[in-house]
């Protein structure tokens, strides 16, 4: 009770020292949430590109439909795929018709349709790398009625090497930034401890133990981090709101990103003062 | 109540703070510790309030020894030891009151008890009427009383004091010194650090220490018992 008396008791007797604390550690996570509205945009972005990772196997003229029957349904049943589609010759000749309208007089007066059937392969997220679609493909291509499989592998290597990049990018800066925001949320709080260091004194002088000495300052550094995530986040929220409505359209980070980030700033300022309390004792002495 | 026995201090920078000091000062004491600046008088009271440890010898107060008592445990010591400084150390923003109720707070006295006790102690110093001033309205003397009434929060059994006049002029000089007289005679132990032989000449009952380059080269009681120091 002391303890959360006195943490709420610094917002109100240094209002300027405990802003700017929270300022900073705001500052510091609207960079990380800048970021993270960016990674998870571009993470949304490579996934709709990844499903369009098809393995298509094209028959052979001479397949017999219990055949196919017979490779749909084994193709069905592996772990990777997600759908299994048929398409005949005369479904082919249809699609090309309407996808390729600039050779539509060919495929007009055509006499015999050269198209060949083929069956369509999608697979499951997270199955959609270049090994999976490999090891799909090969399983696909062992059947004797395929006479040819096809997924683009140049295009899936490059799509998976453009999201390990992505990934590690993410991660790598990630870490960079949360180490920035814990420097800067440690010295908002080293600045709070120590323009309470005369309190400190008198507290340890009378006889306070290390922990009562510790918990307000611990709460405090928890409330500026709070305080911080909360200013964070809503600086996120505009600078979202500001993109979509004047750049192009993005999406919103998912709520358990925002509640991550809050939880963040509260275990971030907890840390930082932690650290600056523990060092500040030590300086002091017993 | 404290004994010294054999008590060196070095540090790095200064050298030998203290050299081999020994003396015990029993329940009820009055005691003076006198000696030129740079004797050791205040690393003598550091060590007594476990705010230092010596680097050979044992220090013992009330129980705690200097050699077992680990840094989680020294709250407890303070707690029967009070301390005044010569500089008062009050916080500056906040009243004579909430001085004194800040250090029985910290010390986890039940709300209620707070303000009643505060005020009490207050009035034993003669400050009662100076509460709620804050801590720069007050005199010299008017803040070292609330520094004393600060110490006594916890009822301790010693109280160590140094240099506690050294900013204060003659008159608030005996006032305060009269409140340590009037605490001592309640059975607290008082143990006071000061330069000020003069001071001293005017309480002959109150034993006398003196420290020199660290050592301890008088100390009034074994004198009158006819033992070397």
């Amino acid at each position: 009770m002391y303890a959360l008396r006195e943490a709420l008791a610094a917002f109100r007797r240094a209002p300027l020292l405990t802003g700017l604390s929270a300022a900073m550690v705001g500052l510091a996570l609207f960079v990380v949430g800048l970021f993270a509205l960016a990674a998870y945009n571009l993470q949304l972005a490579l996934e709709s590109v990844e499903e369009r990772v098809e393995i298509v196997a094209y028959l052979r003229e001479e397949a017999r439909t219990d055949e196919i029957a017979l490779a749909e349904q084994e193709l069905s049943s592996l772990p990777e795929v997600e759908s299994v589609e048929i398409v005949t010759k005369d479904e082919a000749l249809e699609i090309a018709r309407r996808e390729l309208p600039e050779f539509r007089e060919v495929f007009t007066d055509l006499d015999v349709n050269p198209l060949p059937a083929s069956i369509e392969i999608r697979l499951k997220a997270g199955h959609r790398d270049p090994s999976s679609v490999d090891h799909v493909a090969r399983q696909a291509g062992q059947y004797p009625i395929v006479e040819d499989v096809r997924f683009g592998r140049e295009w899936v290597d490059k799509v998976f090497t453009i999201r390990r990049m992505a990934a590690i990018t993410t991660a790598v800066m990630g870490i960079a930034f949360a180490l920035v925001a814990l420097l800067i949320i440690g010295t908002a709080v080293r600045m709070a401890v120590f323009a309470r260091r005369d309190e400190i004194r008198i507290m340890r002088l009378v006889g306070a133990r290390d922990r009562f000495i510790r918990l307000p300052f611990l709460l405090e550094g928890a409330l500026t981090g709070f305080a911080g995530g909360v200013l964070a986040i809503a600086l996120t929220w505009l600078t979202y709101r500001a993109v979509f409505h004047w750049v192009f359209s993005i999406e919103w980070i998912p709520l358990s990103w925002v509640g991550a980030g809050l939880l963040a700033g509260v275990l971030f300022g907890t840390f930082a003062s932690s650290l600056a309390v523990r060092r500040y004792l030590r300086e002091v002495g017993e | 109540m404290i004994k010294l026995i054999d008590v060196s201090k070095e540090y790095p920078r200064r050298g030998l703070a203290l050299d081999g000091v020994s003396f015990h000062v029993r329940k009820g004491e009055f005691a003076f510790l006198t000696g030129h600046s740079g004797s050791g008088k205040s690393t003598t009271l550091r060590l007594i309030h476990m705010a230092d440890r010596p680097t050979s010898g044992e220090v013992r107060v009330s129980g705690f020894s200097s050699s077992r008592t680990s840094p989680r445990d020294v709250w407890k010591l303070r707690r029967r030891v009070g301390f005044c400084f010569q500089d008062f150390r009050l916080l500056p923003n906040r009243t004579a009151l909430e001085n004194v109720a800040f250090a029985l707070e910290v010390t986890g006295a039940g709300r209620k008890a707070i303000h009643t006790r505060a005020q009490r102690l207050l009035s034993q110093v003669g400050l009662a009427p100076k509460a709620g001033a804050m801590v720069h309205e007050l005199s010299g003397g008017e803040q070292q009383r609330v520094a004393i009434a600060r110490a006594l929060v916890n009822d301790p059994l010693v109280l160590l004091a140094d240099e506690p006049t050294g900013n204060l002029d003659e008159r608030a000089t005996r006032g305060i010194m009269e409140l340590f007289w009037e605490i001592n005679q309640l059975g607290m132990a008082v143990l006071m650090a000061t330069h000020d032989l003069e001071l001293v000449r005017r309480y002959p009952n109150a034993r006398l220490l003196e420290l020199d380059q660290g050592r301890l080269v008088y100390d009034s009681a074994a004198a009158e018992a006819g033992e070397a120091v």
